[in-house]
């Protein structure tokens, strides 16, 4: 069992760079531990923010900050970020197009039973909805290293959504696919696709084999990219597959699962299936038990798999 | 009724709660636990046979991580069995990690900090519009403070002169990253709340009696509201809780589980000599 949660490798990368890049700065509002940049904060204190619990404050210093040449990161709850301090990711991050890279950390339902005020079950749809603004939920530790290369290396606003808990691993350490917004095919197939981002690719793999093993053969998209979204492998996968299945842990509005539809009904129509959390507070919980609550599971994309094809 | 020795059986509560669930806010439950109890059994009106009552009390935990102790609170007076805390933080329970207004006796959900103030100043405004009789209260956070928000509401609260409100800051120099003081100050919190027309009062927050004389002073002032700044100690009860940022969200082991419940019983004992 992989022990290291994806965060955990953001701030790793960051520090690698922040070595010799004195612009690579990180700021937090009291989130440090939760958001894993402990380490970052004790060995680069010059290069480090603290604003306090001001999550708006937070995304504006980082903002000022980059309009003056600085690189900033801004680790923060990705419930606050996505909601709380939106309108300064709209206006002076977005919309003033300022180097400022977002990382809403314990993402999705993954605070558990702290409640709704601790969930991002909406942050596709917030973030995703503020014109340049990049949105991005990568699957594992792997795939976030890679991302956050990317990212690295750019000058564009960014939000980067991670869990809270270390997950499984779905690539294999020194094979790991990545083309900077590029739709990752975790395991092709003709009957069906199924298009995952964040956590749920590793259920979606895990359905892809249960698949084959009744004669069912899923494609897997690994859609980290959720803007901006890679629609030509969206076009492939309905003209290729007889059906489309999304699964993300989000609820039904403003999600995967609606930019994917608007690519397929406009392009080529398929069925489709969409599997989301609903649109109400969840469940308490762990991650796992809420995602089998709502059935957001190998099984249940199995289930679904078999009613479209 | 004896609030020092409720106080520490609360704490019990409080901790065999935490304890059983492996989750929950240990060092705020202990270091607000006595503001708690003051307003719950001497200074609101409010109980099970109220909760539809329009002049009922109202309060708002705007620190909503210290949950437990209101859990806990809520349960001895009777809102709800004190069974029904055995879910707490388990799947599928409405006994969340923070208030959660489909339980007996909470009003507001919070758990989002900076929202307690300026949600408290709308129902005292609605209050004023009413000319009802009843009072409102919130229990904030002193990391808290650094939100926005916060002063938006706390200038509102003095713009409308709402002396039906009183707002208490859990004063106890901690937050998740160390000390409030490196982390942002805010030293000078009586000259910041005064200059926004605020009649701040100081308690020592895990003192009933000095607080209950707060809560009088508090009543007794008219034109403006009433900011009480009661400087706590985080984890107040068990000693090698006391003032450590960590026990903000640790949970005890079996063995400071055994060591905090005997303090906290030998607490209780003293204070019913
Ligand atoms: C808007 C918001 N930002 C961050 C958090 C995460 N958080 C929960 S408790 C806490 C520290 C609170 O410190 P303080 O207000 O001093 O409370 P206390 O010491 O009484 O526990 C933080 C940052 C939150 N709940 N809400
Ligand atoms: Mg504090």
């Amino acid at each position: 069992m992989n022990k290291i949660a994806n965060k955990q490798i953001i701030c790793d990368v960051l520090m690698e760079h922040a070595k010799d890049d004195k612009d690579v700065v990180v700021l937090c509002s009291d989130s440090r531990g939760s958001s894993s940049m402990t380490p970052f904060a004790d060995n680069f204190p010059a290069q480090f923010v603290e604003t306090g619990i001001a999550e708006q404050n937070l995304v504006s210093i980082a903002a000022g900050m980059a309009a003056c040449g600085k690189k900033p990161y801004v680790a923060s709850p990705a419930c606050f970020l996505s909601t709380r301090s939106m309108e300064q990711g709209k206006v002076d991050v977005a919309y003033s197009h300022t180097n400022v890279k977002l990382i809403g950390v314990s993402g999705g339902v993954s605070y558990g039973a702290l409640g709704m005020t601790h969930h991002s079950a909406q942050d596709i749809a917030t973030m995703g909805s503020i014109p340049g603004m990049r949105v991005y939920l990568p699957s594992d530790r792997h795939q976030t290293r890679k991302l956050t290369e990317a990212l690295l290396a750019d000058t564009d606003p960014a939000y980067i959504r991670t869990g809270r808990n270390p997950v499984e691993d779905v690539y294999e350490e020194g094979n790991v696919p990545f083309e900077m917004d590029k739709a990752t095919v975790v395991c092709d197939g003709t009957d069906i696709t199924i298009i995952a981002c964040g956590e749920m690719v590793l259920a979606a793999k895990q359905a892809a084999q249960l698949l084959a093993a009744e004669g069912i053969s899923a494609r897997v998209l690994d859609m980290y990219c959720i803007k901006p979204l890679d629609e030509a492998a969206i076009v492939k996968a309905a003209q290729e597959t007889k059906a489309i299945i999304t699964i993300e842990e989000h609820g039904p509005i403003g999600g995967l699962a609606g930019l994917v539809a608007q690519v397929v009904m406009t392009s080529h129509p398929v069925k489709m299936a969409m599997m989301t959390l609903p649109d109400a507070p969840c469940v308490a919980g762990k991650s796992q038990e809420i995602f089998d609550h709502y059935g957001l599971n190998a099984a249940g994309i199995v289930a679904k798999a078999k009613e479209l094809v | 009724m004896n609030l020092k020795a409720k106080s520490f059986q609360i704490r019990q509560d409080v901790l065999d709660m935490i304890y059983r669930a492996k989750a929950g806010h240990i060092g705020g439950d202990f270091s607000v636990c006595d503001v708690l109890v003051t307003l719950y059994y001497h200074v609101m009106n409010v109980g099970p046979d109220k909760v539809n009552d329009p002049n009922r009390d109202r309060f708002i935990l705007s620190k909503g991580h210290s949950v437990e102790s209101l859990y806990c609170i809520l349960a001895d007076c009777g809102f709800f069995p004190k069974s029904d805390l055995e879910t707490f933080s388990q799947y599928n329970s409405k006994y969340i990690g923070h208030p959660n207004n489909k339980i007996n006796g909470i009003e507001m959900n919070s758990g989002s900090l900076g929202h307690g103030l300026p949600v408290a100043v709308g129902m005292a405004l609605a209050g004023k519009m009413d000319n009802a009789p009843y009072r409102v209260y919130t229990v904030m956070g002193d990391g808290e403070l650094a939100e926005g928000s916060v002063w938006e509401g706390a200038m509102a609260g003095g713009h409308y002169k709402l002396d039906n409100l009183t707002a208490i800051v859990d004063r106890n120099r901690l937050q998740i990253s160390g000390c409030t003081e490196d982390v942002m100050h805010h030293d000078s919190l009586d000259e910041r709340f005064g200059s926004f027309g605020w009649h701040v009062i100081h308690a020592e927050g895990n003192n009933i009696d000095s607080l209950i004389a707060a809560f009088d002073e508090a009543k007794a002032t008219k034109g403006m509201p009433a900011m009480i700044i009661a400087d706590t100690t985080k984890g107040c009860g068990v000693s090698f809780m006391e003032n450590k940022a960590a026990w903000h969200h640790k949970v005890p082991s079996a063995v400071e589980y055994e060591q905090g419940m005997a303090e906290l019983k030998a607490k209780e004992a003293a204070a019913n000599e």
